[in-house]
C-alpha cells in the first residue's frame, strides 16, 4: 500500500475528538471457597449520567450449554429454555438497560465465561468509544453466578482523559479488585 | 341448612368473594416476571386474607386470559386448581411483555318471591331475561373485578397493555418490567377508560406470614390518575384499588364495584 495515501487519513483520524484516546479496563474474578462453584456471568458496559448505556463492552455467558458443536452455517438450533441466555437476564440491571435488546452471541461483545483471574480489555479507537461525545460516564461491572451471589461495581471516568488517569474499585462477594485506566 | 353446600355453590362462593365486601383478597404469584425469550413461568392463583398466603381457596381459572406481546390471546398450559391455589404454567414464545389478567364481571341479584328469598348471579345481558321484573324487594349490584400480572420476556412492549376502558384498570407509565428498590414507578389508574382521580390504592409486599404486620401502605393518585409508588424491598407486590359507583349496566343495578389488583415483582437494584 502506499505510503503517502495513507498518511492524510491517519491525520484525519487524529483530528477526530477522542479517536486516540484509550480506556483500559481490568476485572478481577475472584477464588471463591465454595462447594459448587459455577463460573459468573460478567457485563460491561458504559452508562451516562441519566443511566442509559452509552456503550455495551463485554459480556461473558455459557454460550454453548450442552449439545454438540453447530458446523459452521448450520441453522441455528432452536432456542431451548436450557440455553446459557436463560440466565442473561440474572445480570439485572445490565439486562433492564441494554442487554435485552440485543441478539446474543453478539459478534464483539459476547465471549464465554472466564475461570478465576484477572482480564484486561482495551478500548480504542475501533471500539464503541469513539464515538462518545466527552463528558462524565461510569462504567459498570456486574456479575452473576448460578448457586451465588450477584454483584455490581461502578467506577465514575471522564472521557476523553486530559491526562491519563487510573480509578480503582474493589468488590466484595461476586467481583475482585476492578480497574479502569483512561489514557489521553 | 342441614345438607352441606354443593361443589359448585361453594365454588360460586369463592368466585364471590374477593368482590363481595369481605377481606379477601385475591392473587396471582408469578415465578418470575423478567426473563428472555422461550423461558417458562409457572402462576399460582388463590384467595386469601393476605395476598400470596395459601390458606383460603383456589382461585377459579374459568376467566384467565392471557395476551400475548402480539396482542393475541395464548392459552395457559398445566392448569390445575387444588385446595388453596391453583397453577399455570407459560412459555414466553414472543418478546415482549405478556399480561395475564383473571376478568370477573357480573350481577348479584336477590329479591323475594313467594316469601322466600332468592339469589341470582349472571351476566348484564342476561339480568331482563333470568331476574323477574317486578321482584319483590329486588336488589342488585354489580361488580367489575379485574386482577393482573405481567412477565416480560426480552425487551418489554406494550401492546398487551392497552387498557380495555371497561371497569378500573392500570396502565404502566415507568417500566412494568424495570421495577427496582429504591425507584419510584409511576402508574396510571383508570374508571371506564377515563383517569381514575383520587383512588386509594394499597401495596403489600409478599411474606406477611414472616413479619408481625401486613406493612400495607397507601397511596393516592392525582387529578391524572397518576400514582407513584416506592418499594422498600424486593419481591412481589400486591396492588390493589377499589370505587364504588352508580355507573350500573342496568337500571335496577343501583350500585357497581370496580376493583383491581395488580401483582408485580420489585427487583433489587
Amino acid at each position: 500500500m502506499n505510503k503517502n495515501h495513507l498518511l492524510p487519513l491517519l491525520a484525519a483520524l487524529g483530528a477526530l475528538p477522542a479517536s486516540a484516546a484509550q480506556l483500559d479496563v481490568s476485572v478481577q474474578i475472584p477464588q471463591l471457597d465454595v462447594a459448587e462453584y459455577h463460573r459468573p456471568y460478567v457485563a460491561v458496559w458504559v452508562e451516562r449520567e441519566d443511566r442509559s448505556v452509552a456503550a455495551n463492552l463485554s459480556v461473558w455467558y455459557q454460550v454453548k450449554r450442552g449439545g454438540p458443536p453447530q458446523a459452521p452455517g448450520a441453522a441455528k438450533p432452536p432456542a431451548s429454555s436450557e440455553s446459557g441466555t436463560k440466565w442473561l437476564p440474572d445480570l439485572r440491571q445490565w439486562w433492564r438497560r441494554g442487554g435485552r435488546d440485543l441478539s446474543m452471541p453478539s459478534d464483539g461483545l459476547s465471549s464465554a465465561t472466564k475461570p478465576v483471574g484477572t482480564y484486561e480489555q482495551s478500548f480504542g479507537d475501533k471500539s464503541p468509544l469513539a464515538a462518545l461525545p466527552p463528558g462524565r460516564y461510569k462504567l459498570i461491572v456486574e456479575a452473576a453466578r448460578e448457586d451465588g451471589g450477584r454483584e455490581l461495581v461502578d467506577l465514575a471516568f471522564d472521557w476523553p482523559a486530559k491526562a491519563a488517569t487510573t480509578v480503582d474499585a474493589q468488590g466484595k462477594s461476586e467481583l475482585g479488585a476492578i480497574r479502569v485506566a483512561v489514557k489521553p | 341448612m342441614t345438607k352441606p353446600l354443593p361443589k359448585l355453590a361453594l365454588l360460586l362462593l369463592a368466585a364471590a368473594l374477593p368482590f363481595a365486601a369481605s377481606a379477601h383478597k385475591g392473587w396471582l404469584a408469578p415465578s418470575k416476571t423478567v426473563l428472555n425469550v422461550d423461558q417458562w413461568i409457572t402462576v399460582d392463583a388463590g384467595v386469601s386474607t393476605e395476598p400470596f398466603v395459601r390458606d383460603h381457596n383456589a382461585m377459579r381459572l374459568d376467566n384467565l386470559v392471557i395476551t400475548a406481546p402480539d396482542g393475541s390471546t395464548v392459552p395457559a398450559e398445566n392448569t390445575a386448581s387444588g385446595k388453596l391455589r391453583s397453577t399455570f404454567d407459560l412459555q414466553l414464545k414472543q418478546a415482549g411483555t405478556y399480561r395475564i389478567a383473571i376478568v370477573n364481571e357480573g350481577m348479584n341479584a336477590s329479591w323475594t318471591e313467594e316469601g322466600k328469598p332468592k339469589r341470582w348471579r349472571g351476566t348484564a345481558d342476561k339480568f331482563a331475561a333470568e331476574v323477574p321484573a317486578k321482584a319483590e324487594g329486588l336488589k342488585v349490584s354489580e361488580s367489575q373485578g379485574r386482577l393482573e400480572t405481567f412477565a416480560t420476556a426480552g425487551k418489554p412492549n406494550d401492546t398487551a397493555l392497552k387498557p380495555t376502558g371497561k371497569g378500573l384498570e392500570l396502565v404502566p407509565v415507568s417500566g412494568i418490567a424495570d421495577l427496582f428498590v429504591g425507584e419510584e414507578a409511576t402508574f396510571r389508574f383508570l374508571l371506564d377508560g377515563k383517569p381514575a382521580a383520587n383512588l386509594e390504592v394499597e401495596v403489600i409486599r409478599d411474606g406477611t406470614r414472616y413479619r408481625n404486620a401486613i406493612g400495607e401502605k397507601t397511596f393516592k393518585t392525582d387529578a391524572d390518575g397518576l400514582v407513584k409508588l416506592s418499594w422498600t424491598d424486593a419481591g412481589l407486590h400486591y396492588i390493589g384499588a377499589s370505587v364504588q359507583d352508580a355507573r350500573t349496566s342496568v337500571p335496577q343495578a343501583k350500585e357497581r364495584r370496580a376493583s383491581y389488583t395488580a401483582i408485580v415483582e420489585v427487583l433489587s437494584p
